[in-house]
């Protein structure tokens, strides 16, 4: 497995996978963090207020400097009005109403959003940089998220849907595109939102500095179902990472309990692999969302739902 | 015969101007008495009964076209009620997400295209003629055509949502969504908005060559209102920014109705292309919005200092900046589309810089009120809540600007919250304002008080609750067009208290509308200038007269009922322009463009049932296509040119039974003119300003597929037929020329020759338009995005070769029956002047699709 030589230690991979696998739709239920969120509401942070990464915090510091200088500027222009119409309502020189026109609607906006366009403009490069090696493209389609995890120099991939991973203290180039429609691909507590389009490719990239699971949401709007499409970014500590990608990459699991075994023979028998792709087994459908190892992820229906036993049933 | 020794056939003004003071303080001639008040009275009636909808005066398509607007703009209002209803807990269905989705497309789209454009529009043609002194529009049966139009194509795109088959793509439409999207919605906003569009238009060159060919004697161009200032910079903004828009319609619907590939990603097509044509309107469209309501402020901020302005031409030239970058911005709406970092960068800067313009015009304000001994009104206070409304939607817009910070906040509640700030503290409020301080100019009759201070509050209050947290529930993640949205993620909240304060809001707008329409028989007539304002709009009469002005003034001033000694009494005792009407015409002065010489008495359209038969077949050929009824469209759109030809020929550049009459104070004006002085010319050259836009957003297409595209055109695409396309531009050229030669031909006398001219063109432009059919027809254009670009010039082109067609023989056919002659020639200057714009038109596609398309 050339993955494994890059970018994780030796691991106890199989143990990983078979925790993580397949087995789990039919399996014991959740017992790990992503039970937890569940029950705390539908999941992780959504808001640019409570940065977890690099870019949203350099952002998060603009916004709050831009928010005092705002209420300053908007108490002054609003002051002088309603001092000029309540207070002084007399005549003064016309010559400092020219002053006035000169100063307040020329030379103080000009020092103003030069100052702002210095700051804001030098977070520009940053906001883009290129990423240190791992790649996760993501293909939206109506309404749920295919990713694929490539690394430089490495061959092959692993494809997932609708749940990103990330590594945290690096950067992670995103490359995006779209099968139909337009869909903008947005994790507000880690950074910036990017359009997604059918026939281009865009780029972002993520650096996460705090591991956690954040939610992410289409932000472009894209039809009937576009209020649900979501999906969970997980920051994970890289070693983390490795093992996690490392049992993705993996085929799912046999199944190993008589529920698990009825499980999959009803996956079967349902025709879920004509669009469903579940590897290790025969179902290798390609327009649903890739179902090897589902139960690993914390949510189902492009973020809709929490992954409980329930709503899988539904 | 040179044209030199023509000259006493075309007369020139006689008589003295300007007049002196003591002209104006002698005695109004003889005869000026009652009876010439009878008679003005008497021409400018407004029909009454069932023949009161004949009406083309300004006062009274003035009020339909503003009535119309405002109802749309509350139906647009209970749109959004309804959403907040929707949103107003988490995980709830008041509605379906597809009726949510039609609801906030059509709240947007009504917003723009139905309320905030038309009703500046409506404005400017209620007050722009008070305010230059003149009887009325130059074109009124245009502005009614423009009315009768909006209301149908306003009453077809609302009416949708009772069908459940109203646009569902969003107020921008984005393709593919919007281009793949089944059902007829998206060709009803197409279709539809393009109808209105066009009326739009229609209204913008009517109010342009208002405000620059009937002001009042001696009201040069620095001494205009500031008002008119605007609509021009307003009206020159709708010229170049509508024609992008309905070029991507265009292409947009040929997409959506004979699947010509313009937007599709895998056949060449780009969807990106929309989306700047679509934003090269859209951001001027902010300011045609915000411009006129700044307008209006610039209207009653030196009334309330009771001075006048300070600093006059820091505001123009505001204003004219303000109009020039807007539309060096529409890349801020396109932030996260992943364009180069050097282009966010240049449409940041772009994007701030626009503060300085606005922040001049704010400033300005601020300093006639320092300088002014203040006199409150209520419509103040509209003024004061739209400045810190709009304030705030300014700082956060210096935010948004920010590409980076965009990057966060694009496409999120934030941006709701910050397009509401700005419509509603730079549009809403100084509309109410305009609305409370015009009323008595309008009704005759003033607002409550009481009641308008209560709808302040109201609206003031729920506006502030409605969307202030709204920033909040951006920052905290919600993106925009969800219908609805999980628990747990902290947007409960500010979600609830929005929509409490929605129906604050709409309280608010309950008691305006109460005071509106409450009656008011019983209450006495307002005094005649109730704010003691300084401006012309001011002379009119309490009780109402039909003229709109007793004499048309002379202007040296710019407040002239404050700095220009018995002015009223003058304009009264009629002792200026124009206070009779012996002929039994309705009739206005027409002035030079830059220092407004008397030119030209202008005879006056009077109320008619043809622009309701215009509007209606217009109206059908673009509603039929909606439903592929291709057949009654085409009928009706052939109905629609005969009713507008009949329009034409019946009413306008008629010869005149007299060619000079005497307008008072000694001077004397022809009735007929030609070429540039004349109204017309003017009208025709600004309305081919804004088609010229509209050709060139299609060659911009060209290149854009060009520059995005490495296959384009494809290495192996079949050309045009480069023999046909050769002769078409041969064709064409001589089309023009020969008509060139007809205007010479006839003006010097020689009218065999000009109908000959005439009748070869007319072959020419047949010829031209064949032969360019015939170079398409073994493109296929579903195939590829170039070949269809191919067929979509050629059916530009064809179009209007047809118009330009129809105008020659149009020109033929006057001249055979004696409406054209050597004299009376204003018809062939005209078509002469489209014929300049259109040849250049086709020569370029003739260019494009021939030598450039091969070289490329």
């Amino acid at each position: 497995m050339p993955f494994r030589a890059l970018i994780s230690p030796p691991l106890a991979g199989l143990a990983a996978a078979q925790r993580l696998s397949f087995q789990r739709i039919r399996g014991r239920g959740l017992r790990t963090t992503a039970a937890a969120l569940v029950l705390s509401g539908c999941s992780g942070r959504q808001s640019v207020l409570d940065p977890a990464g690099s870019d949203a915090q350099a952002l998060f510091t603009l916004f709050v400097s831009l928010l005092v200088g705002a209420a300053i500027l908007w108490v002054a222009m609003n002051g002088l009005f309603y001092w000029f119409t309540r207070r002084s309502t007399g005549t003064l020189p016309e010559r400092s109403g020219r002053m006035l026109i000169l100063f307040g609607g020329v030379i103080a906006p000009t020092v103003v959003i030069g100052a702002v366009l210095l700051w804001g403009l030098s977070l520009l490069p940053d906001q883009r940089a290129p990423g240190d090696g791992l790649t996760v493209s993501v293909l939206g389609e109506q309404w749920w998220w295919r990713v694929e995890y490539t690394m430089e120099g490495v061959e092959g991939s692993v494809v997932s849907a609708n749940e990103i991973r990330l590594p945290t203290g690096q950067r992670t180039d995103l490359r995006l595109t779209s099968d139909g429609v337009i869909h903008s691909l947005w994790v507000p507590a880690l950074g910036g939102k990017m359009d997604m389009f059918p026939g281009r490719e865009t780029r972002m990239s993520l650096e996460p500095v705090e591991p956690g699971i954040y939610r992410g949401q289409c932000a472009e709007f894209c039809g009937a179902s576009h209020a649900w499409m979501a999906f969970m970014a997980v920051a994970m500590m890289p070693e983390d990472f490795a093992t996690w990608l490392e049992a993705e990459a993996q085929d799912a699991a046999e199944p190993q309990s008589d529920a698990a075994r009825r499980g999959l023979a009803v996956f079967q028998a349902a025709g879920c692999g004509a669009c469903h792709t579940v590897r290790g087994t025969p179902a290798v459908g390609k327009v649903g969302p890739d179902l090897t190892h589902v139960g690993s992820r914390l949510t189902i229906g492009a973020g809709r739902l929490g992954a409980t036993l329930d709503n899988i049933e539904r | 015969m040179t044209s030199r020794s023509l000259s006493p056939l075309r007369p020139k003004p006689e008589g003295p101007f300007p007049p002196t003071e003591a002209m104006l303080d002698e005695q109004a001639p003889q005869g000026l008495d009652s009876d010439s008040a009878n008679r003005l009275r008497e021409v400018w009636k407004t029909p009454t009964g069932w023949r009161y909808w004949s009406a083309v005066n300004n006062s009274e398509v003035g009020k339909w076209y503003s009535l119309t607007a405002f109802f749309f703009m509350l139906c647009a209002g209970i749109l959004a009620l309804a959403m907040r209803v929707q949103l107003a807990a988490p995980d709830i269905e008041v509605m379906s997400a597809d009726r949510y989705n039609q609801f906030f497309t059509m709240h947007g789209s009504a917003m723009m295209f139905l309320f905030a454009v038309p009703m500046f529009e409506a404005i400017s043609i209620i007050l722009l003629p008070g305010l230059l002194g003149a009887r009325d529009m130059p074109f009124p049966r245009l502005s009614a055509f423009g009315y009768w139009s909006f209301l149908i194509g306003g009453v077809f795109v609302l009416g949708s949502l009772l069908f459940d088959a109203a646009p569902r793509a969003g107020w921008f439409m984005y393709p593919p969504l919007a281009t793949e999207d089944a059902g007829p919605g998206s060709d009803i906003w197409l279709l539809g908005l393009s109808f209105i569009e066009v009326a739009s238009i229609a209204a913008a060159v009517e109010l342009i060559v208002g405000t620059l060919k009937c002001r009042p004697p001696g009201m040069r161009v620095n001494l205009m209102p500031l008002y008119a200032w605007y609509v021009l910079v307003v009206g020159g903004m709708i010229l170049f920014a509508f024609p992008p828009l309905i070029a991507g319609d265009f292409l947009f619907e040929l997409e959506r109705s004979f699947d010509w590939p313009f937007f599709d990603p895998t056949r060449g097509g780009d969807p990106m292309l929309w989306q700047h044509l679509f934003w090269i309107f859209g951001h001027p469209e902010v300011y045609i919005i915000f411009l006129p309501s700044i307008a209006i402020a610039a209207m009653i901020v030196p009334t309330v200092a009771q001075r006048p302005i300070v600093g006059y031409s820091w505001i123009v030239l505001s204003a004219v900046g303000t109009g020039f970058l807007s539309f060096g911005l529409w890349v801020h709406h396109m932030y996260t589309t992943g364009l180069p970092t050097l282009s966010l960068g240049f449409f940041s800067a772009a994007s701030e810089a626009v503060v300085i313009p606005t922040g001049v015009q704010l400033f300005a304000f601020l300093a006639t009120l320092m300088a002014g001994r203040i006199r409150m009104i209520l419509p103040m206070l509209w003024i004061a809540g739209a400045l810190a409304i709009f304030t705030m939607g300014g700082l956060t817009g210096v935010m948004l600007a920010l590409a980076p910070f965009d990057f966060q906040v694009h496409d999120t509640y934030f941006v709701v919250a910050h397009l509401h700030y700005t419509l509603f503290g730079g549009m809403v409020f100084p509309v109410m304002a305009g609305v409370y301080y015009y009323y008595p100019f309008i009704a005759k009759k003033t607002l409550s008080e009481r009641l308008g201070r209560w709808a302040f509050w109201l609206i003031f209050t729920g506006f502030n609750v409605t969307f202030l947290p709204m920033h909040l529930t951006g920052l905290l993640g919600m993106p925009r067009r969800v219908y609805t949205y999980p628990e747990g993620l902290g947007w409960e909240v500010t979600n609830l208290i929005s929509t409490v304060g929605a129906f604050v809001i709409a309280a608010g707008f309950a008691v305006f509308v109460w005071d509106l329409l409450r009656p008011k028989g019983s209450q006495p007539l307002c005094p005649r200038n109730p704010w003691k304002a300084g401006t012309l709009e001011w002379a009119h009469d309490v009780p109402e007269e039909p003229w709109g002005m007793r004499s048309i003034p002379y202007i040296s001033t710019r407040y002239p009922l404050w700095e220009q000694p018995k002015f009223l009494d003058r304009v009264e005792e009629g002792r200026f322009y124009l206070p009779d009407a012996e002929e039994g015409l309705r009739e206005t002065i027409v002035t030079s463009v830059i220092d407004a010489r008397p030119i030209l008495v202008q005879r006056v359209n009077t109320p008619t049932w043809i622009t309701h038969i215009a509007a209606v077949f217009t109206g059908g050929a673009f509603i039929f296509p909606t439903f592929h009824l291709y057949t009654p469209a085409i009928v009706s759109g052939v109905l629609a040119v005969c009713a507008i030809l009949y329009w034409l020929w019946t009413t306008t550049a008629r010869p005149p039974e007299a060619d000079m009459k005497d307008v008072g104070l000694g001077l004397r004006l022809p009735t007929y003119v030609s070429g540039p002085e004349s109204c017309g010319w003017w009208a025709m050259w600004i309305t081919m300003l804004g088609d010229a836009t509209a050709f060139s957003s299609i060659v911009f297409g060209f290149f854009f597929y060009w520059t995005s595209n490495t296959a384009f055109p494809p290495p192996d695409a079949l050309h045009a037929g480069a023999g046909a396309v050769a002769v078409a531009a041969a064709a064409f050229a001589a089309g023009w020329l020969l008509t060139i030669a007809a205007r010479f031909t006839n003006r010097r006398g020689r009218v065999g020759a000009a109908r000959a001219a005439l009748a070869a063109g007319a072959l020419s432009t047949c010829i031209g338009a064949a032969a360019l059919i015939v170079s398409v027809l073994p493109l296929d254009p579903t195939s590829h995005v170039y070949p269809a670009l191919m067929w979509a010039l050629m059916v530009w082109i064809v179009a209007h070769a047809g118009v330009g067609l129809v105008m020659q023989l149009y020109c033929l056919a006057g001249s055979l029956t004696g409406k054209m002659t050597p004299r009376y020639e204003a018809d062939i200057w005209n078509v002469s002047l489209y014929w300049h714009f259109f040849a250049v038109s086709a020569l370029v596609a003739c260019a494009l699709m021939g030598p450039v398309a091969r070289l490329l």
